[in-house]
């Protein structure tokens, strides 16, 4: 507060700075968010355009081939069928990737959503929050089930086969995920809406709208940003497990939860089977998560003034 | 505060009401049989009588409303009976009996409460324990190496799942080892030190597991939520009063910070009497999750719609709890 | 086979040789792991094959068959044939004896009156009974004096031994279950949980699903056994959790059913603290032919002989299908000692097991080619085979088990060698082998192409199994999709084959009609077998006096177990 005044007469010397670019300044200034960036495009350039340049087919069975260690044709080994490891975790990527980042957005939107109209409407508190326990209670396998019964085939034949499981799994992983979400950002933005300057932007007639997206949303994004890093991680292994249950993707497509999955079982024979997708995993989520650390600090004005 | 409280727990009752019916259609609605599990040897005439057995052929909607009977009214009659000694449930008032075992549902909870209460139960405890000195330790040392290194763990805990970290140490403490069991003995009963001490072995390995998971989602909430009050004015302000910095970040900060992580350990509570199916069934715990897992598996509807049930009692319960918990923490949240 | 089973035989006599001075309850106790828990010891109620074991420590039957697929008397004096006049000239009724001086448990006296009520009890209406096939057709059991039971029934039996015979059908104590009949049985807790028995053990604590504490029975009918006093029986986790504890930690004697890479059970075996135990019964993994159209546009009538397969109905594409699968491969990968190649559906007992159809053991992907070239399937510009606007591309479908996906991928890559396109899908088993008829996802309904799984049949008469491809037995909408016949092959002469079957009484007979059924099966190319599976355990090495039984409980001779020092 105290540099308000330097600012202004900033302002009059050069004509009024971009929001946004003060905030791209601040993030560029953050050494573990740019890391993270830097990494995260490393994984996704990776991903999407590895396999242009590796081009084993991830599928292919070179049965004579199984089970090797690293080597020059196979630089992560293979698996139990020949399978060249690097490719399927390539092509996994690209499955994981797509569907951790979609499912959490998906789950993000909805929880942030109904948490800040819970919190910031009294009125729909009530019914919003009594939904959420709902969604909490409800058991996730039969409802995965039921929902596989009834919608699989109608998706299908809209998107294709792979194209509807993909929508599929990122609207069941979605709807079942944003509660936590939900309930931490509406509890934030109960406290926040009794603040000073809450009260003093309402007290100059502030409409609903205006004070959601300009005074409450920046204010809880951090615990948005923990859910999103958290939210990743989440879809990329729920992910997995509904292949296991036959809900997910045909079984000869790869994804990094279901290689972890199955590689597990050769934990002793095969180790560095298990690492490959354990670190790709995590790498993304870290780098996901410094990403979010330093947006959180960018988007902070308290911070970003300093 | 205590109005609000009133109120809740009466709009609890229909919220319950509708919750279970909604349960239970989903619970009916998915296609797993009990009977898929047996030989194919049994011949297709034969699962359709067991499967009028279970009362399978009665409409959904009677179902539904004999469960309901079955749990609100014989339940309890039989409960009072066992603890007083009455007789006040007559014989034809069925309890809830599980269509795998064929035995009440109320007596496979009872059973299997204690080793998920044991294990699970630690293990959020544990989980708690750890994650609240690190996240604040984290938050206020922002950027420092315990923070980096307490950044890089959690998240390696929280994107590994337990079905890898659990054989990972089974195969290391067990096998190689040879310090801990790899099965759990669900009928150790402790009695002396000696037996105390088996206990603590036989959970060593699946309260680490769970607890890792547990610290490193609760330790991010609580190091985001301190980060964003540190640097709120009311801090500068305590400073400038001169007040220790132990005060200032112990009883003002934390007390701030406090609201989503109360939310999210509110959030878990539920899930410890739910148990962690996974890590149960690497460690053989045999706990409710696993129960439940093996009803879903089975088909087991009545097994299911009770533990569901009692799970979203639980859930509605530690949610008006950690709304009463927010008035508490801030003073200026108001429901009425 | 007789021979080395001889040879086995005399073995396992040897072994037993030391057990015999012991005395009962000496050696301790036995521990052992299901990676499946039981979920109660009343076979009748759950016919699941964990419960079916559980309680052969406590229950027995008549007779058991042994690991060579004989029958031997267990509670019966001997077993009743033709011969010794024990079952009658018109094949309708079978006089068993009971050994005298039989107790149960509880020292009360077996006699004929639990045999007659055993059958009572299946047969009870509204009790669900799991087993009650195996008591069809009785019209009465006769009880002309305590130790004779005269099994009656309504139409000639050329194989009599359903009832009372494996572990499948044994006899429960009638003043115990008296009260439990029909819709009363599931009540019965107590009784389902802790039952009166026979056998070498019995139960002290019963926790389903988790942990069954048994105890040796003090009126088993030999003094000197069980050698061990005491059994821990624990179920839950999963199959290499199962076999790790065995084989590499030592904590269990006794692992069951460790369906594992073999790969992988090779290496725990090599810790040396047990053995892989292996039997081979008559489970055969096979893929099924759908021979009607399950494409969504015919709608409720989709998947039924309304509609024949547009390509699987030509017998060349189910042969080519055949040829391009390496069966030696897939036994190597998937099962490893533990399988066995064959080309016959019906692939055990080796009497029954036919010659004719040795071919499919060489895989042939030129010869397939060949097949489809001169049938005029010929490759598209995408490589995919077509005729007439038709293309080679199906849904191949199977339960969600780690072996199983294994071996769709390499099948599915051998049919792409040859031009047919296949699409995989796994199901998770609750809902494939579920008979939901609301669900698109069982195997009965067979919404695919083509689907893969493993089928077997109780105890050694191949007579019920092979009535399964009748025309009658095909899932439709009609019969709810209830039905044993997945392939919906309707075939008039196999139709007649069965008929006769089920009237024939001579072995010789039997035999050369069960093979005939499967050779037409085979060379009609209606189910593509793949790997006669065997049962897999792991047995530690202290545990001695264990023999491995494929053809009935692998716990059926738990009372000649002892600990080896």
């Amino acid at each position: 507060m105290t540099d308000a005044p330097m600012i202004e007469t900033m302002e009059i010397a050069r004509p009024p700075r971009n929001q946004w670019l003060d905030v791209w300044d601040q993030f560029r200034s953050h050494r573990g968010a740019l890391l993270g960036a830097a990494f995260f495009a490393f994984i996704l350039a990776a991903v999407f355009l590895g396999p242009l340049i590796w081009q084993i087919d991830p599928t292919y069975i070179d049965i004579r081939a199984r089970n090797q260690g690293p080597s020059l044709a196979h630089p992560f080994g293979t698996d139990q069928l020949g399978r060249d490891t690097l490719a399927r975790m390539l092509a996994g990527g690209q499955v994981s990737l797509a569907v951790g980042l979609t499912a959490m957005g998906l789950s993000l939107v909805l929880g942030t959503l109904i948490g800040v109209l819970a919190g910031y409407f009294r009125r729909l508190d009530g019914a919003l929050m009594r939904l959420t326990d709902l969604f909490l209670a409800l058991p996730l396998l039969p409802l995965l089930l039921v929902i596989i019964m009834l919608f699989r085939d109608a998706l299908r034949s809209a998107f294709g086969p792979e194209g509807g499981i993909f929508v599929l799994i990122v609207f069941v992983i979605g709807i079942t995920s944003w509660m936590q979400t939900a309930r931490i950002v509406r509890g934030d933005v109960l406290a926040l809406k009794e603040q000073e300057f809450v009260l003093a932007a309402r007290s100059i007639g502030t409409p609903s709208r205006r004070m959601i997206t300009r005074h409450i949303l920046p204010n809880v994004l951090s615990p948005i940003m923990v859910s999103a890093t958290l939210g990743i991680a989440n879809a990329i292994i729920t992910e997995s497990a509904l292949s296991f249950l036959g809900l997910g993707f045909p079984s000869d497509f790869p994804t990094w939860g279901r290689l972890l999955f199955d590689s597990t079982d050769y934990l002793q024979q095969y180790p560095e089977r298990v690492i490959w997708p354990g670190l790709a995993i995590s790498l993304t989520v870290l780098s996901v998560n410094y990403m979010g650390d330093g947006l959180r600090d960018a988007l902070d004005p308290r911070i970003r003034g300093r | 505060m205590f109005t609000y409280t009133i109120r809740r727990l009466l709009i609890a009752i229909p919220t319950l009401l509708v919750i279970s019916l909604i349960i239970f259609l989903v619970v009916t609605l998915a296609p797993s049989d009990p009977t898929a599990n047996l030989p194919l040897s049994i011949p297709s005439e034969v699962r359709a009588q067991m499967r009028e057995a279970l009362g399978l052929n009665e409409p959904i909607l009677v179902r539904y409303l004999l469960w309901l009977r079955q749990f609100f009214l014989y339940e309890p009659l039989h409960m009072l009976d066992q603890a007083f000694g009455l007789s006040l449930a007559g014989e034809d008032m069925q309890r809830i009996l599980s269509w795998q075992t064929r035995s009440p549902v109320a007596d496979l909870i009872v059973q299997r409460l204690p080793q998920t209460l044991w294990v699970v139960g630690t293990s959020y405890v544990v989980g708690v324990l750890i994650a609240l000195p690190i996240g604040i330790v984290s938050a206020y040392r922002q950027y420092s190496w315990f923070d980096q290194i307490g950044t890089f763990v959690s998240m390696v805990g929280f994107s590994v799942p337990t079905f890898f970290t659990g054989v990972l140490l089974i195969v290391i403490f067990s096998v190689h080892l040879g310090w801990f069991p790899s099965i759990y003995d669900t009928t150790l009963r402790v009695t002396d030190l000696s037996t105390f001490w088996l206990q603590i072995k036989q959970m060593i390995m699946p309260v680490a597991v769970l607890a890792l998971y547990n610290a490193a989602q609760i330790s991010r909430f609580m190091r985001a939520s301190m980060l964003d009050n540190l640097n709120q004015d009311y801090v500068r302000t305590a400073r400038a009063k001169g007040m220790t910095e132990r005060v200032v970040v112990l009883l003002h900060v934390l007390r701030n910070s406090m609201i989503p992580v109360v939310t999210v350990i509110a959030l878990g509570v539920p899930t410890v009497f739910g148990g962690a199916i996974i890590t149960e069934q690497v460690f053989k715990v045999n706990g409710i999750g696993q129960l439940l897992i093996i009803a879903i598996q089975g088909g087991d509807v009545p097994t299911v719609q009770t533990l569901t049930f009692i799970f979203a009692v639980l859930i509605v319960l530690f949610n008006l709890i950690a709304d009463v918990l927010y008035g508490l923490l801030d003073p200026r949240i108001r429901y009425d | 086979m007789t021979a080395k089973h001889a040879l086995l035989g005399a073995a396992a006599a040897l072994a037993l040789a030391p057990a015999a001075f012991a005395e009962r309850g000496s050696d301790g106790q036995v521990n052992i792991i299901y990676w499946q828990g039981p979920s109660t010891m009343n076979p009748y109620l759950s016919g699941g094959i964990k419960e079916l074991e559980a309680a052969s420590l406590s229950l027995e039957p008549l007779a058991r068959y042994d690991p060579d697929g004989n029958m031997v008397p267990f509670l019966a004096e001997s077993v009743p044939t033709l011969e010794n006049g024990g079952v009658s000239e018109d094949l309708k009724s079978v006089t068993w004896k009971i050994k005298p001086g039989l107790l149960w448990s509880d020292g009360t006296p077996v006699t004929s009156a639990d045999v007659r009520f055993t059958w009572q009890y299946c047969t009870a209406d509204g009790g669900g009974c799991s087993q009650s096939e195996k008591y069809n057709d009785v019209a009465d059991v006769e009880t002309p004096d305590e130790l004779t039971a005269i099994v009656r029934f309504s139409v000639p039996k050329p194989y009599p031994y359903g009832p009372f015979v494996g572990n499948q059908a044994p006899i429960l104590q009638a003043a115990q279950f008296a009260d439990c009949l029909g819709a009363k049985a599931p009540g019965c807790t107590d009784a389902n949980f802790m039952p009166v028995g026979t056998g070498p053990f019995i139960v002290t604590d019963f926790r389903p699903n988790d942990v069954i504490a048994l105890k040796a029975n003090e009126h088993y009918r030999d003094p000197e056994k069980p050698a061990f006093a005491t059994v821990n029986f624990k179920g839950g986790g999963d199959a290499m959790a199962a076999g790790r504890s065995v084989l590499e930690t030592g904590e269990y004697d006794f692992a069951w059913n460790l369906q594992l890479a073999p790969e992988v059970l090779d290496q725990m075996a090599a810790a040396g603290k047990g053995e892989v135990e292996v039997a081979f019964g008559t489970l055969v993994e096979r893929i099924m032919v759908n021979f009607t159209d399950p494409d969504p546009k015919w709608g409720e009538r989709r998947a039924t002989a309304d509609h024949p397969h547009p390509f699987l109905t030509d017998k060349a594409v189910r042969k080519a299908l055949s040829m391009a699968i390496d069966r030696d491969l897939l036994t190597e990968i998937g099962y490893g000692q533990a399988g066995r190649t064959t080309c016959n559906v019906l692939a055990a007992p080796e009497i029954y097991a036919s010659e004719a159809n040795e071919g499919c053991l060489v895989q042939d992907i030129e010869g397939a080619k060949a097949l489809l070239d001169q049938a005029g399937w010929v490759p598209g510009p995408d490589g995919v085979r077509q005729k007439d606007g038709m293309r080679l591309s199906m849904l191949f479908q199977s339960s969600t088990n780690a072996v199983r996906q294994d071996f769709q991928a390499l099948i599915k890559q051998w049919w792409s060698e040859i031009g047919v396109e296949s699409e995989l899908r796994n199901v998770d088993s609750s809902v494939f082998f579920g008979g939901d008829p609301g669900s698109p996802d069982t195997f009965q309904k067979f919404y695919a192409d083509v689907e893969m799984y493993a089928n077997s049949f109780d105890g050694t008469d191949p007579e019920a199994y092979m009535a399964n491809w009748i025309c009658e037995e095909a899932p439709r909408p009609e019969t709810q999709w209830q039905g044993n016949n997945m392939p919906r092959y309707c075939n008039e002469a196999y139709d007649g084959l069965v008929a006769e079957m089920a009237k024939t009484g001579k072995m010789d007979e039997r035999i050369a009609l069960a093979k005939e059924m499967n050779d037409i099966l085979m060379q009609d190319y209606v189910m593509l077998p793949l790997v006669h599976r065997g049962r897999v355990s792991a047995r530690a090495t202290s545990l001695g006096g264990f023999v491995m039984n494929a053809w009935d409980s692998e716990l059926w001779n738990a009372a000649d177990w002892y600990r080896v020092k």
